[in-house]
């Protein structure tokens, strides 16, 4: 925690106005309040099942969308409500990975024009030519550099894919938003692409902020995860510990829900009931204890603060957190203890193999 | 802004391949969606005949003072001595002969061939500009009232709307003669360019509509689009997200209704010629052909039948091709 975070998110806001005919009749809490940092080179893994916020925060980190309130600091300047002119030093190293290769690629332009399309925006003349930029780029994400003139529609969902890639690449970010980048695709194609991220990451030093829904591969791919809940963080901490040391409730029956094909039967699965409330109205207080087992009337009261117990790296919003390194491990569906190094030398178990 | 050079590097691209059916796209290895739709137009049987008879009919309107040198006989020149007197021309057929192809017109006895190759100019020329012209307004307005949204897609639905509301043809019939009347008083000698003008501004006033309301549509359905939020998210600004982004998706709906938007002003400028406001009878057209024939329907029902098909072959050409073409562009949209 030395070193000075590239990315710093404070009380991240995103509301949208519900209407009926002219009236503003509701706000859609989408988003609400979110503090997380990312330091250079490092992936934070978004996770949380649909309508939790994950790509609505993607999008406002990379200024598609306009956050309703909090602050945004990207390398030490505030881009929260920066103009284009502002942005577009910034835009340069500040990528995004969408999630569907099929609607994120221009179906009437090349290849080519594709990945060059950031520098001719940019206007950047990379020595040697766009031409051989985009080649270069093309066999960066082990895809043909000959395809140059070929059309997205010749290509499959895991080669388009690398494509957008490519195109993030194009302007050497820093950080790229990885908006669920491999749910679209072919598991198979899904563990080419992870691990082609992750070279990249460790090549080029990037930082990821990385979207998924899927945990293996947040498992596999992220340093650090933060665990959201109807538009907040309700856990955030290295990889090791919410994996292993789960605090949230939440967080735990998430885990128990990946589905474990050494076992049979219902091994320790943990049965959420009822449905996720509606962000037009979140519960008061602790936003999760409609579901909770724990929840108590202090929940109800009380909002949980996003806090570290026991001095570590693991922060919790919960009133009743899970005891750290409680007997809850044989239960975990996880296997296989990693030492909790962050470094961009990471030693991860392949997804693939 | 400086968006017109863009705009005219578009309009071009949708000129070319709607009027002469040129590849949509130059020296690229793969085949591009333009280039798939130019093979589907190909196979097309249809497209091939009508697209051959359209360069046909250009290329003769084109080459008009050619033919005249060729042919031998001007425009407005009067074969007095090839009428009887009652100013109906000798010969069968309302006087077709080796030197005069479709007769004479009976009265002033001007050749009716050389008046029809005219006629096929101006109805063209006006035909085109107005479309084009059309097109870019619709084009303009129609991208950035879909893909800015918010009060200016309002006003400007709410221009299209009045626009709609705007009675055409008593517009046209009030607004013709006393522009005419402004600019040229009550006995000044009419010059045919600016007849031809007022009616391609008429033209251009009432027609943008369609294309806008067209164009609108489609950006709405694009805009959320990944690419276009990648482009946005690179820094590109609205010009090049209007122009290289998303108008490449939506020229083959804007090409299909400018290749029927044609026929429909070349019958617009004969009904507007037909009732009298549109040219006067100095320029050679259509309608005015055709309205001057209508006393001799039945003394000399040639008159009307060489412009009456031919207007109608163009016109019908025009359509087929345009059809041909939103079947080669949109292999989905008719089977």
């Amino acid at each position: 925690m030395t070193d000075e975070p590239l990315l710093r998110v404070r009380g991240l806001t995103k509301h949208f106005p519900v209407r009926q005919g002219l009236r503003a009749t509701g706000l859609v809490r989408a988003v609400d309040g979110l503090d997380f940092d990312v330091r250079p080179g490092e992936t934070l893994g978004l996770v949380g099942e649909s309508g939790c916020g994950k790509t609505t925060t993607g999008r406002m980190l990379v200024r598609l969308l306009e956050p309703t309130s909090g602050s945004i600091e990207f390398a030490g300047r505030d881009i929260t409500h920066a103009g284009r002119r502002e942005l577009r030093p910034l835009r340069q190293e500040l990528q995004i990975i969408f999630q569907d290769p099929y609607a994120s690629l221009n179906p009437r332009h090349t290849v080519g024009r594709i990945v060059a399309m950031p520098l001719q925006v940019n206007g950047i003349n990379p020595p040697g030519g766009i031409k051989a930029r985009v080649q270069e780029l093309l066999e960066l994400v082990g895809l043909n550099p000959e395809h140059y003139n070929r059309y997205p529609h010749e290509f499959s969902g895991g080669q388009r894919q690398r494509i957008g890639i490519a195109r993030a690449l194009a302007l050497r970010p820093k950080l790229i938003v990885a908006d669920e980048p491999v749910s679209a695709l072919d598991v198979s194609i899904q563990a080419q692409v992870v691990n082609l991220l992750r070279d990249l990451q460790r090549e080029l030093g990037l930082a990821f902020v990385f979207i998924a829904h899927d945990l293996a591969v947040v498992r596999h791919f992220c340093q650090r995860v933060a665990v959201m809940y109807l538009g907040r963080i309700v856990e955030i901490g290295d990889r090791a510990d919410i994996y292993e040391r789960p605090q949230h409730p939440y967080t735990r029956a998430l885990l128990s829900a990946i589905p474990d094909v050494t076992q049979l039967g219902p091994a320790g699965r943990i049965r959420l009931t009822g449905d996720v409330p509606t962000p037009l109205d979140p519960p008061s207080g602790c936003r999760f204890r409609t579901r909770c087992w724990k929840a108590q009337d202090v929940c109800a009261t009380e909002e949980p603060a996003l806090v570290a117990r026991d001095g570590g790296n693991q922060a919790t919003a919960c009133h009743f957190p899970e005891p750290a390194r409680a007997a809850l491990q044989a239960e975990a569906a996880v296997v296989g203890a990693e030492p909790a190094g962050r470094g961009v030398e990471a030693n991860v178990e392949e997804v693939s193999s | 802004m400086s968006l017109s050079p863009v705009e005219g590097v578009a309009l071009a691209e949708i000129e070319s391949d709607g009027g002469m059916g040129e590849p949509a796209a130059k020296g690229v290895v793969g085949r591009s969606p333009g280039q798939l739709a130019w093979l589907r137009l190909r196979r097309d049987r249809t497209a091939v005949v009508s697209g051959v008879l359209l360069v046909f009919f250009m290329v003769l309107g084109l080459s008009a003072p050619l033919i005249e040198v060729v042919y031998g006989v001007g425009p407005r020149e009067q074969f007095q001595n090839l009428l009887d007197g009652f100013g109906m021309p000798l010969g069968y057929a309302g006087g077709v002969t080796g030197d005069h192809w479709f007769g004479l017109e009976p009265g002033l006895g001007r050749d009716i061939f050389i008046r029809l190759i005219y006629g096929l100019r101006t109805s063209l020329f006006i035909a085109f500009a107005a479309a084009l012209i059309t097109a870019t307004i619709g084009i303009g307005l129609g991208a950035l009232a879909g893909y800015l949204g918010g009060w200016l897609d309002a006003v400007i639905n709410w221009i299209t709307d009045l626009t709609l509301a705007m009675p055409f043809l008593i517009i046209a019939l009030a607004l013709t003669p006393t522009i005419t009347l402004r600019f040229y008083g009550e006995r000044g000698q009419v010059s045919s360019a600016f007849g031809v003008g007022v009616l391609i501004a008429v033209f251009a006033i009432f027609g943008w509509t369609s294309t806008a309301r067209l164009v609108r549509g489609q950006v709405i359905a694009l805009r959320e689009r990944e690419f276009v939020e990648a482009a946005k998210a690179s820094g590109a600004g609205l010009g090049h997200i209007i122009f290289r982004q998303l108008l490449p998706n939506i020229w083959a709906p804007i090409l299909v209704s400018f290749s029927l938007a044609v026929p429909q002003f070349i019958t617009s400028e004969a009904a507007l010629s037909f009732i009298g406001v549109g040219l006067s009878d100095e320029t050679p057209s259509f309608g005015r052909m055709i309205y001057d024939s209508l006393d001799f329907l039945q003394t000399d029902p040639a008159y009307v039948f060489f412009p009456g098909i031919t207007i109608f072959a163009l016109v019908f050409a025009f359509n087929l091709f345009g059809d041909a073409l939103r079947d080669a562009l949109d292999p989905k949209s008719s089977r």
